[in-house]
């Protein structure tokens, strides 16, 4: 189900709007000051889970630990019935195939980091390859990464290209366009980098790889938000937002969600336009859901750690 | 260009949804009385006229305590422990010694600050979030910085010779009941004098739990006295012989009553008063955070603020977009129970002043301009009015004209930087000011051109006790806050 695709009618994203970081963190501490509790905290909860791409990007892995983690994208905690299965499962594209297997016709999807991930710097050849043999094993959708270097640069033709093209060799899978915004410096560049984004085909505008740090803090995530905005209000058509890494607890998972419905409103609010990229916070939000119920706190080991 | 295959029209659905469960701030850890009496010479006492009034909840428009209405007599019993303290105690003190009074004050305050935080919002409709985040630390830093001062005073003004007062008196308006006392007081307390302050009728709560505050603080009897009660009361403290310095902050027509009536007495005056204050938007600003700023200057405290950015001015080229985020982000304001932490509007602060904004609305309706009013629903209860927008209004509109001390926001838009700065300085007022631009050098070019006592530049609704406050024009002079605000309750000869 991909809706975006590369645009021909682009602005000079050299004239992309400006961003005042003050400002920023000051709407950001508004909306943690928002207080969730109770039903509302329940619903955005489970929420939460259902956005989550449960992940694993290590060179470690194996073809048993993605069984593993597949089985728990599933099946999150079986002993409180009811609770939603994650968005995704977000693997290297040597995963594919067998988190496809693993995940059979559950509704969960598969998502695979391509384009020489998490740097970005192989030829643009090995990077469509990269893509093409991710889709070939059944990934519902690609997470690539943008050529940070280029971009800092000062070439966005080169940037937007190869979005384009990557876009391209994603065919009927979902693009994700990671901007490794840690790397990008400022929020002016942020902006910048997810309008050529959006405008080269991106279906998610996505913060940061997770190797990276700062990664997906909530000034970032906002500053694109604002983006996907303006992108709508102009085109028409809805991009999805993943911040990815550093967010590991509830708290701050629900603080996205508030700015999330203060920003683009409740259509954004589903895994269709939103999504976590976190592989610790789903056991947090799992441990919060039983307090909710139960009134008090379970130790971690009541929670399956895969 | 793109085509959705959902041919949906690009807007954005805030309504409903996932709604945040209501989270109200407990009050259980407050008491009200159910009377307030004066506080006088270090004692509470009972007004010689027995008279007391009500003060009421405007977000439930019910009783919350009966507070005693001081008359002429009681001023000039306030007025002679004042005159009593200051020559037997207070000007004999060390500067040391007044001081650590102060920084009683200020920490006595701060352990306290839940408690002024939700008597401010019951008694003022404000929101908890702003009187908790805002009001209550703000006014205690005010007590915390002018502290400092007390035994600094002639590094405050290096050579120069500093002698007190005498008898302040001082008389505060309802937007910011407790802030406002503690820019009064503070300073005049660190200058080394003494105080009979009147808050005002619809919001005198706050300023007794300072009185308490105060009394368990130890302060020397007559320090400070806090008379309560409408506008004769106040005209008492104005007109009293044996007060040496008035500081008002309220409306433009009280100002000038007060200017007429201090005339020739020889008394020290500093008038803080209204304001129609111009935000300027160009179009190179960072329109997200302007659009924030633009809310926050207009619907902070509901508008009730002399310094309120209420007339817009937005460049022609980006017009369109920032009036369409305005309204969107409009959408997501929550109107409603002042005491609910997710509450961004509160209560008007009384049925008067309901009466005016909404009189303000029909004439703009009537003079032609677009009105926007947030789709939110008000609670049945109380005095609540939505945030509103006028679009296409012209400088010569009534509603760009003058104050409306509410939500209501006018938008005017320009095309040339020398046009603007004429329209914004284009009124009787000159409180304040807005600059959203991303290039430094027009910010410095607004700054000198602009006439109004505060100018910020990215920002608005910004304020700190290190810097100076006050107007140009009908909005005032003297400025409060900062070494100027010292300055304010002291002669300074060479």
């Amino acid at each position: 189900m991909t809706t975006n695709k590369t645009h021909k009618n682009v602005p000079d994203f050299r004239l992309s709007p400006t961003v005042d970081k003050v400002g920023v963190e000051e709407r950001v501490a508004r909306f943690q000051t928002r207080s969730i509790k109770n039903e509302a905290k329940m619903q955005g909860l489970k929420m939460v889970l259902n956005m989550i791409d449960l992940t694993t990007l290590e060179g470690k892995d194996t073809p048993g630990k993605v069984r593993q983690l597949c089985y728990k994208g599933q099946h999150l905690h079986d002993l409180h019935p009811g609770l939603p299965t994650v968005a995704a499962i977000c693997v290297y594209p040597s995963m594919v195939a067998e988190a496809k297997k693993a995940v059979g016709d559950s509704g969960v999807k598969i998502a695979s980091v391509s384009t020489a991930f998490p740097s970005g710097q192989a030829p643009m050849s090995i990077k469509i390859t990269d893509t093409l043999y991710a889709v070939e094993h059944g990934a519902d959708e690609i997470d690539m990464v943008i050529s940070r270097g280029k971009f800092l640069a000062g070439d966005y033709n080169f940037v937007f290209d190869e979005i384009a093209a990557i876009k391209e060799a994603c065919g009927k899978a979902r693009l994700k366009v990671i901007l490794e915004t840690g790397e990008l410096a400022s929020l002016d560049q942020v902006r910048r980098a997810s309008d050529i984004a959006m405008y080269a085909g991106a279906d998610f505008i996505k913060t940061s790889t997770g190797k990276i740090q700062p990664a997906a803090t909530m000034q970032v995530t906002y500053t694109m938000l604002c983006a996907i905005k303006d992108f709508y209000r102009t085109t028409g058509v809805k991009v999805g937002m993943k911040p990815a890494g550093g967010i590991s607890n509830s708290k701050l998972a629900l603080h996205n969600l508030v700015m999330v419905k203060e920003t683009l409103g409740n259509d954004w609010l589903n895994n269709n336009w939103f999504r976590f990229g976190a592989s610790s916070l789903a056991n947090d939000v799992l441990m919060q859901i039983m307090k909710q119920e139960t009134g008090h706190y379970q130790s971690a080991d009541y929670f399956s750690i895969d | 260009m793109a085509k959705n295959k959902h041919k949906e029209t690009p807007a954005f659905d805030f309504s409903g949804g996932w709604d945040y469960s209501p989270s109200p701030e407990s009050t259980s850890h407050v008491q009200l009385k159910k009377r307030y009496d004066l506080y006088i010479d270090g004692k509470f006492v009972a007004p010689t006229s027995g008279k007391y009034f009500e003060t009421t909840n405007p977000a439930t428009e019910k009783v919350i305590a009966e507070v005693a209405y001081g008359s002429e007599a009681d001023v000039d019993k306030a007025v002679k422990a004042a005159r009593k303290a200051y020559e037997t105690v207070w000007s004999k003190l060390s500067a040391k010694e007044r001081g650590k009074y102060i920084y009683r004050i200020a920490r006595m305050m701060q352990e306290k600050a839940r408690e002024l935080a939700v008597v401010e919002t019951l008694d003022a409709g404000k929101t908890i979030r702003e009187s908790r985040d805002v009001d209550v630390p703000l006014a205690c830093n005010h007590f915390f910085y002018y502290a400092g001062w007390a035994d600094k005073l002639d590094y405050a003004f290096p050579n120069r010779k500093m002698t007190s007062l005498g008898v302040a008196g001082q008389i505060i308006p309802w937007n910011f009941p407790l802030l406002m006392a503690a820019w009064k007081i503070a300073p005049a307390l660190a200058a080394g004098n003494t105080v009979v302050l009147k808050p005002a009728e619809t919001t005198p709560l706050t300023a007794m739990l300072l009185a308490e505050i105060i009394h368990e603080s130890g302060l020397p009897a007559g320090v400070v006295n806090i008379v309560t009660g409408y506008g004769d009361t106040g005209a008492a403290i104005v007109n009293h012989p044996d007060v040496n310095k008035i500081a008002f902050t309220g409306s433009t027509n009280v100002g000038k009553l007060i200017q007429k009536a201090v005339a020739g007495t020889g008394k020290k005056l500093t008038l803080e008063l209204g304001g129609k204050s111009a935000n300027i938007i160009f179009d190179d600003a960072p329109i997200d955070q302007a659009v924030e700023g633009i809310v926050n200057g207009i619907f902070f405290n509901q508008g009730h603020v002399c310094c309120a950015g209420s007339r817009l001015f937005v460049q022609e080229s980006v017009a369109d977009q920032v009036i369409q985020k305005l309204k969107d982000r409009l959408e997501t304001l929550y109107v409603g129970d002042p005491l609910d932490k997710n509450t961004d509007i509160g209560a008007i602060n009384s049925k008067n002043q309901l009466t005016t904004i909404r009189k303000y609305i029909e004439i703009g309706k009537q003079e032609g301009a677009t009105i926007f009013e947030s789709s939110c629903a008000l609670p049945k209860k109380g005095y609540f009015c939505k945030p509103t927008l006028f679009i296409d209004v012209a400088q010569s509109s009534r509603i760009a004209q003058e104050e409306i001390f509410g939500p209501v926001l006018t938008i005017q838009t320009f095309r040339t930087i020398d046009e603007v700065i004429q329209k914004a300085n284009n009124t009787p007022y000159g409180l304040a000011a807005g600059v959203w631009t991303d290039k430094g050098s027009r910010i410095f070019n607004l700054t000198t051109k602009l006439r109004a006592g505060v100018v910020w530049a990215n920002t608005y609704n910004k304020f700190d006790p290190t810097s100076p406050f006050g107007g140009y024009k009908e909005s005032g002079f003297g400025r409060e806050g900062g070494l100027h605000g010292l300055g304010a309750y002291l002669k300074v000869d060479n």
